[in-house]
């Protein structure tokens, strides 16, 4: 029986169950001693002194160590020159929460006396907290040296104004996508261990090896004394592959201090300090005939990157920028974009990066369009939709080109589930009935690009490559451990990846282990982000283990005295086809494989062994389409989901049931920005409003719908698994289903556009008969 | 250890602890750090997501909100107290299990307590007492809804946990 597509129940939870997973701040070797750092109270200040006297008095501090200290070392990897970040603070402070010094004490009570001990005496500056702020002719500069706060810029070279004018209908509209914070629920912790003979690394990190290989370089270490581990991680979202000033600095301490030092982030903190996502304006423009087909779309996209240019912050606009069309056949597509920085923690990738942005945009402005020609949105969208046969699909940017799909099939499906057309007839009686709850039903057709990715593709972000590797190795009994690149953080790669091992090797589900997440014993790796675990690894996995099982049949058809294309495997033996009795075990194929006496004379001892660095032709492109059904309460505008369906085509599935798990957790995320959260600043002190879990509101069970998950599986043709990812998917698609259910709701107000969070407050205000006279409230230009 | 400290004697999991404690230490850290129980966690400084959630004298209390001299005189259970008939697994736990009631695990423990003290107050709750049950926990991974099925999958298999005998 094959495993892959089955529910299989995971390696990983027994442990964690039991509460002996082993995160970060579970570990502590002896004489563990503590850091915190002191962050900057001012968005944009300069450092006059700081005075460490009274916290280096204090019973207990080892140290105190300001930006003086670290003059020998470089800025933080992967800044752009002129924009980089240094490790701590130097003279100016760029974000409320920027580490300004760092305090080390027996443990973490005392650290914290100390950090409150620390007096730092600022010259405070005017702040560009807002893109507009940033970019006034007279904004204060975050790095007066560059003479502007606009970082980067990709022009449009054809504003696409011709084609807008020749269409029977236009619409705008100009949409923020607000800035989110990812809230992985165990916050940055990085524990340091720099021995006299080597350094050991514990980091809550999505990329180990990534971060091995930028440490060693920033520490001038060679890498093979220096090994990172990512042990249990309490989940990433994007916010765990950037380069925080805590993991250069907490090896240097230990080294200093000569004791391990752990540092463990407070949510305080993180709110703070790990980076945001999201955070992008839009101005998008549509030429349409009256039968709904659009002609034309032009997306200029501004990024708000924050106070430093983080990597995969820059690239957020060019994927937003590449998947502006979404799953439609437009004829002329333009974008352009531009980054810009703000004193406001630096933005990075958050589950989806770019896309979400992407599929929120296009798919607001479909739903525009069906209010504007009268069309049923449903209808607008299959009007418009690339037709399953047209794939390859080439869209406007040769970067990109979309590999299969089939989206009116994904449509009809989301609309039987959803059952539409009963809906719909809800809707008009509840409008009808000022006691009853408006009733809204949004779509939401998205497309993703995943699969990170083809060579060069990751590159671009700093990575050493593109590809993801394993090792699968044969133990001498014929069970199995596969070491893997790429190194999870919740998404179950131990079960998936022996799930996929299983089916080739034909040894079962519990003769397999994988190992993840350590330099020294992992061969190499790229890491778990752009939802590549199971393309890129899992297609290591597979690939690997069938070399492996081609070698074991040589060896069984030599113990068996058979022909190797007359065996087959499964449970855990071989045998020849056809002969009942003759067979052999894996385990005594695996005994064989390191005995030479009895190995065919073609192969070696140890030679059930294959590693393999997968490389992809192509990103993969999910897509799916999501249906959300919301009553609005009139009295309060509060809404509530009645209904999501959600249609995913991440191609192979390997685990329904950890694929189903993985729609639900990007739904959430996905939910709570079109409904609930928003990290907010005041613009002008850039004091953030929402630093804590009680201001930020993520969403709690009760605040959450049932989910209806459905499928349609059209397999990805660029990798031998078929498979294309599904970690992201349900962040892209949920925002625009349920912000199109509210504004469909709020249609009798005439209500064209409401920016996220949708809380009741905009809702409310949006259906009071002033609001109709207010256009900037809604977003919308004619 | 500082003059602001006191002597305490409570019951962890079953047995007698009794040690000097600094009067500001937090439960959690008391549990994390001087026990060496880290299975219960801290996810944030506000007593929202629940991560630290244990058992005093059979309640779910937030462990990052109280100092560990007021558990002085109790009973504490933490997920490292929590055992039954699967597999050495509760229902609760083996429900997490059999729904993939968790993905990072880092949330978990203090869902499984919120739901095992859940369980004993309303064994048969529907699955709107059970999201309103777990108000205090935050989960950044699933969407609740398989941890809401894995509840359901408890009460369905309920059996007394072996910590239940004298302990929570």
């Amino acid at each position: 029986m094959s495993l892959v597509g089955a529910r299989v129940l995971r390696k990983e939870d027994p442990k964690l169950l039991a509460g002996r997973g082993t995160f970060v701040d579970d570990i502590s070797p002896t004489g563990t001693v503590f850091a915190s750092f002191v962050g900057s109270p001012h968005a944009h200040a300069m450092i006059l002194a700081i005075d460490v006297r009274r916290a280096l008095a204090m019973p207990g501090v080892l140290g105190v160590w300001t930006a003086a200290d670290f003059t020998e070392y470089p800025d933080l990897p992967g800044g752009l020159p002129d924009f980089e970040r240094p490790a701590l603070a130097t003279d100016r402070v760029r974000f409320v929460g920027e580490p300004v010094a760092v305090v080390v004490a027996e443990d973490r009570y005392l650290c914290a006396d100390a950090v409150a001990a620390i007096e730092v005496e600022y010259d405070v500056l005017r702040a560009a907290v807002t893109i507009d702020t940033a970019t006034a002719l007279d904004a204060p500069l975050l790095f007066p040296h560059h003479r502007s706060n606009a970082i980067t810029s990709v022009p449009m070279l054809d504003d696409g104004e011709r084609e807008l004018k020749r269409s029977a209908g236009r619409a705008h509209l100009h949409i923020v996508n607000q800035r989110c914070a990812a809230v992985p629920i165990e916050p940055i912790a990085v524990l340091a261990d720099w021995s006299p003979s080597s350094l050991t690394v514990w980091a809550t990190f999505q990329a180990p090896h990534h971060l091995r290989n930028y440490l060693a370089i920033w520490l001038d270490q060679p890498q093979n004394l220096c090994r990172v581990i990512a042990p249990d991680v309490g989940g990433g979202f994007g916010a765990k592959i950037v380069w925080y000033p805590e993991f250069f600095i907490a090896p240097l301490l230990s080294k200093w201090t000569g004791r391990p030092v752990k540092f463990a982030q407070t949510r305080s903190e993180a709110m703070q300090q790990m980076t945001h996502g999201r955070g992008q304006v839009h101005d998008v423009d549509v030429g349409y005939e009256n039968d709904g087909r659009i002609n034309v779309l032009r997306l200029v996209v501004t990024q708000d990157l924050g106070a430093y240019a983080d990597p995969t912050g820059l690239g957020l606009p060019v994927l937003t920028t590449w998947m502006a069309a979404g799953c439609y056949n437009i004829d002329k597509v333009v974008t352009g974009f531009r980054t810009v920085a703000t004193n406001t923690t630096p933005i990075a990738a958050y589950r989806g990066a770019g896309r979400p942005e992407a599929a929120y945009t296009i798919e607001r402005i479909i739903d525009l369009i069906g209010r504007r020609t009268g069309l049923d949105p449903a209808e607008v969208r299959r009007r418009n939709f690339i037709k399953p046969n047209q794939f390859p699909y080439k869209t406007h940017n040769d970067a990109v080109v979309y590999d299969s799909g089939d989206f009116p099939s994904a449509l009809t499906e989301c609309l039987r589930l959803l059952d539409y057309d009963t809906v719909r007839a809800r809707q008009s009686e509840a409008r009808n009935d000022p006691s009853a709850p408006l009733i809204g039903i949004g779509l939401s057709a998205w497309l993703e690009i995943a699969g990170f990715g083809p060579n060069g593709s990751l590159e671009g972000f700093g990575h050493l490559a593109s590809w993801e590797s394993t090792q699968v190795r044969i133990q001498p009994d014929g069970s199995a451990i596969l070491y893997v690149g790429s190194s999870p953080h919740g998404q179950g790669h131990e079960t998936t990846f022996a799930q996929i091992a299983s089916d080739e090797l034909g040894i079962s589900f519990e003769r397999i282990t994988v190992v993840h997440g350590d330099t020294e014993t992992v061969l190499q790796g790229i890491g778990t982000m752009g939802s590549r675990g199971v393309p890129t690894a899992g297609s290591a996995v597979k690939v690997a283990s069938a070399r492996v099982l081609d070698k074991a049949k040589r060896i069984a058809a030599h113990l068996l005295e058979a022909a190797e294309e007359d065996l087959e495997v499964a449970d855990n033996a071989f045998r020849v086809r056809g002969t009942p009795g003759k067979t052999v075990s894996w385990g005594d194929v695996g005994l064989a494989s390191f005995q030479p006496l009895r190995l065919p004379p073609e192969l070696l001892a140890g030679s059930l062994e294959e590693r393999l660095f997968q490389e992809s032709p192509n990103f993969s492109y999910p897509s799916g389409v999501y249906g959300c059904v919301v009553s609005v309460d009139r009295r309060t505008g509060k809404t509530t989901i009645e209904k999501m369906v959600l249609i995913d085509d991440c191609g192979t599935v390997i685990n329904p049931l950890l694929a189903e798990g993985q729609v639900h957790g990007g739904v959430a995320q996905g939910i709570a920005q079109a409904l609930y959260e928003e990290m907010a600043y005041d613009p002008e002190s850039g004091q953030p409003l929402t630093a804590s879990m009680l201001d930020y509101l993520i969403p709690s069970a009760p605040d959450l719908p049932e989910y209806t998950a459905g499928r349609i599986t059209t397999l990805c043709p660029n990798n031998p698994l078929g498979a294309k990812g599904i970690g992201e998917s349900g962040a892209v698609g949920a925002p625009a289903s349920v912000v199109n259910a509210v504004i469909d709701a709020l249609a009798p107000f005439g209500v064209e556009h409401l920016d996220m969070p949708l809380l009741p407050e905009k809702v409310w205000r949006a259906m009071q008969p002033s609001a109709a006279s207010a256009p900037a409230s809604t977003g919308v230009k004619s | 250890m500082s003059e602001f400290a006191s002597r305490v004697s409570l019951t962890v999991n079953g047995r007698v602890v009794s040690t000097d404690v600094e009067d500001r230490t937090l439960l959690i850290h008391f549990l994390r750090e001087q026990l060496r129980l880290t299975g219960s966690h801290v996810g944030c400084d506000t007593s929202n997501c629940g991560a630290c959630t244990v058992h005093l004298d059979g309640d779910a209390v937030k462990s990052c909100t109280m100092l560990a001299v007021q558990a002085n005189g109790h009973a504490v259970t933490t997920i490292e107290g929590i055992s039954g008939p699967f597999d050495g697994r509760s229902s609760v736990q083996e429900g997490f299990r059999q729904c993939h009631g968790l993905q990072c695990g880092y949330c978990t423990p203090g869902m499984v307590m919120a739901a095992s003290a859940l369980l004993v107050e309303n064994p048969n709750p529907t699955s709107t007492e059970i999201r309103h049950a777990l108000e205090g926990n935050i989960c950044r991974c699933t969407g609740y809804q398989m941890i809401v099925d894995s509840i359901e999958w408890a009460a369905a298999n309920a059996s007394p946990p072996l910590s239940a005998r004298g302990i929570a």
